[in-house]
């Protein structure tokens, strides 16, 4: 294989990355104007398809699949969901790519609305984003000065606006029909799918929702070809049918426990301990590594001993994760108390359940309680089994719950105390040794509001 | 019609003609009124950092809605003060796993007594409310402060009395800032 190009983040040293100006000095809306003056909408979407591009906020859906997925005939508006909520803890590439090439995303998106018949884009961005929010609002004024947006873009006879929308602060915004139901006004409860948004999403209109990185990527796509896309990562697993293979360049953050975290860009398909040595410059202060989330809390943990876990689409479940997730990898050292990492872990899950479903509302907040509980040196080896059942009966895949949020808050429950049984009985029989066998029913603490 | 009077602290944080012109302007953006909640909630909150009683009132009958389906949506995001208005400056402190292993949580409770509240409510001179927040997106600086518009990075938990220090001066700063509220912010000086 060739040497590695980044292409997404290659642009983001230089000091005036975020403007018109250098965005265009480096051939920046190039690849919008021969497109919109030579390709069709479907053949965009047939480069997309062919370049194997999936999903990057997540999900790891293939994207030009679901632009298919638009009902042929639309009467009323197309909308498009530009999903900048990035709220997975561990994770901020799309922060990265928004602060420091705006006009990349921007670019992407036009592209991505030209295929999928888009005429008004909903940018939502997470409130927690000042400087990305001043660089992308200033990016679209720019644009629409410079006739990259509004009506007849570049005379081709396309009209497209793109609206900024600020989130308030919850993560649950995040999910795409959380999203949607926020973006109307409304508190963001998922909804049930189907109908899924690429039928009937905002204001019942046909709707795409896709990440930042993966627009970003079909910028790329369309300048260089599918083919240079799929040259790079992962081809299917032939023992896994419904593996659709993992292309292209990833964005992969790194924090935690590490010399140096930052965001890195590599193929597909890099293992963690590649991402945490090669990269991260490893282990912090000289020690090793317990374990790592493989990407975002959501998708659970490895062990150090599976660090050699790809970090592609198929990669984190063959180790009893979730899946790739956002690829963001976060570093434990040998030091962090297991029973922390999962408090913490609740507390978030707890926090941000938006409480629709009785399974996750009571269940994040019952395992943050029992977990506080041990905490507090009242642990009884019985309240991992109740751990357990908690995690193994929320969520989408156990079929209890309306949206992943759930299965995100069981997995780190999941993969904790399986993987770290020992460590977990060894910390309450040390801080209970009392009453760690008992199971008579124990009273939560004091409840407060978190 | 405005069903419930105004308290004094509401009266004296009424929407300003110029809100509800923004409001207006943002209202030709969406294709429903309704969407146009959570903005005129920012606008709202930007200036007065609250949203009083009064002000859902306002915006559910310029935006043709029943106050509760204003209200209801506020509700949802703890983002929203409607009490009383959080601090001049809003410090969140990010207390998610990236910076809870590099001392997050230490940082948030240190900061908190230092400005002799708990997490959520303003001090009481009205400065700088310290509020946990979940992760805020820039866990490479861990752990982080976001305040206001400035993120403080890569926060030595040890040297919370600094960190609470320079807080206290943005928060001089921008109380002068927002007695002219088109004059500079104090964004973008992203500290290390
Ligand atoms: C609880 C939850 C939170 C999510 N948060 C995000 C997010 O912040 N950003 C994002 O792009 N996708 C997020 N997703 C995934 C979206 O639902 C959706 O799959 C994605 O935006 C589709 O875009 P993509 O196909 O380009 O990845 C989240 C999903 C769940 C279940
Ligand atoms: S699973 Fe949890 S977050 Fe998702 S809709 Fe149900 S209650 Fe809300
Ligand atoms: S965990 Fe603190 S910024 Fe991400």
């Amino acid at each position: 294989m060739a040497a590695f190009e980044p292409v997404l983040l290659a642009r983001i040293e230089r000091p005036e990355s975020h403007t018109l100006a250098d965005y265009e000095s480096t051939g920046g809306y190039q690849t919008l104007r021969r497109v919109l003056g030579s390709q069709s909408p479907e053949e965009v979407i047939d480069e997309v398809k062919r370049s194997g591009l999936r999903g990057r906020g997540g999900a790891g859906f293939p994207t030009g699949l679901k632009w298919t997925f638009l009902p042929k005939e639309r009467k009323g508006p197309t909308y498009f969901c530009l999903n900048a909520d990035e709220s997975e803890p561990g994770t901020f590439n799309n922060r990265i790519l928004m602060e420091e090439d705006p006009h990349q995303v921007l670019e992407g998106l036009i592209l991505s609305c030209y295929a999928t018949g888009t005429t008004t884009a909903f940018f939502y961005m997470r409130y927690e984003y000042p400087l990305a929010w001043k660089r992308i609002g200033r990016a679209i004024e720019e644009c629409y000065e410079a006739g990259y947006l509004g009506k007849n873009i570049l005379g081709s006879g396309y009209d497209l606006d793109v609206v900024p929308h600020r989130g308030a602060a919850a993560y649950i915004c995040g999910e795409e029909t959380g999203l949607i139901e926020s973006l109307e006004g409304k508190r963001a409860w998922p909804r049930i799918k189907p109908p899924f948004p690429a039928v009937e999403g905002a204001f019942r209109q046909p709707t795409v929702v896709n990440n930042v990185e993966t627009v970003a990527c079909v910028r790329h796509i369309c300048e260089r070809g599918a083919d240079w896309f799929r040259s790079m990562g992962v081809p299917p697993d032939p023992d896994n049918p419904r593996d659709a293979g993992s292309f292209g360049p990833k964005l992969y953050c790194l924090s935690g426990h590490v010399e140096r975290p930052g965001c890195f860009e590599a193929p597909l398909g890099l293992t963690v301990r590649e991402l945490i040595d090669g990269y991260g410059g490893g282990v912090w202060k000289g020690r090793r590594a317990k374990a790592a989330i493989p990407g975002g809390i959501s998708m659970g943990l490895l062990t150090e001993d599976e660090f050699d876990c790809p970090l592609d689409f198929n990669g984190p479940g063959r180790y009893g994760c979730l899946g790739l997730g956002t690829a963001a990898v976060v570093v434990l050292d040998e030091t962090v108390e297991m029973v922390d990492f999962l408090h913490n872990s609740c507390r978030f899950f707890a926090h941000e359940s938006c409480g629709q479903c009785t399974p996750c509302r009571e269940g994040t907040a019952w395992a943050l309680r029992i977990l506080e509980r041990i905490r507090a040196g009242r642990g009884r080896l019985v309240d991992l089994d109740i751990l357990l059942q908690i995690g193994d009966s929320i969520g989408i895949i156990p079929g209890t719950t309306i949206c992943g949020l759930a299965d995100g808050a069981a997995w780190p429950i999941k993969n904790a105390i399986r993987k770290f049984r020992d460590e977990f009985e060894s910390y309450i029989r040390r801080t209970n040794p009392q009453g760690y066998e008992e199971s008579e029913p124990v009273p939560a603490l004091d409840w407060t509001t978190h | 019609m405005t069903a419930v009077e105004p308290t004094q602290a509401e009266a004296a944080k009424p929407l300003t003609p110029e809100m509800v012109a923004e409001i207006r302007r943002l209202c030709d953006r969406y294709p429903d009124r309704r969407a146009v909640v959570l903005p005129a909630l920012h606008v709202v909150h930007q200036r007065w950092r609250m949203v009083p009683r009064s002000a859902v009132v306002e915006i559910a009958e310029l935006l043709g809605l029943a106050p509760a389906e204003v209200q209801d949506t506020l509700s949802f995001y703890g983002f929203f003060k409607q009490d009383r208005p959080h601090g001049v400056v809003r410090a969140w402190v990010c207390r998610s796993i990236s910076c809870a292993l590099r001392g997050g949580d230490g940082l948030l409770e240190r900061l908190c007594e230092l400005a002799g509240t708990r997490p959520g409510e303003p001090s009481r001179d009205g400065a700088l409310t310290v509020e946990a927040a979940e992760c805020l997106g820039a866990c490479e600086h861990a752990p982080c402060v976001l305040a206001n518009e400035t993120l403080y990075r890569s926060v030595d938990p040890e040297e919370a009395v600094e960190l609470f220090r320079k807080l206290r001066q943005q928060a001089a700063l921008e109380e002068g800032s927002e007695a002219a509220p088109e004059g500079a912010s104090a964004g973008e000086a992203h500290e290390e």
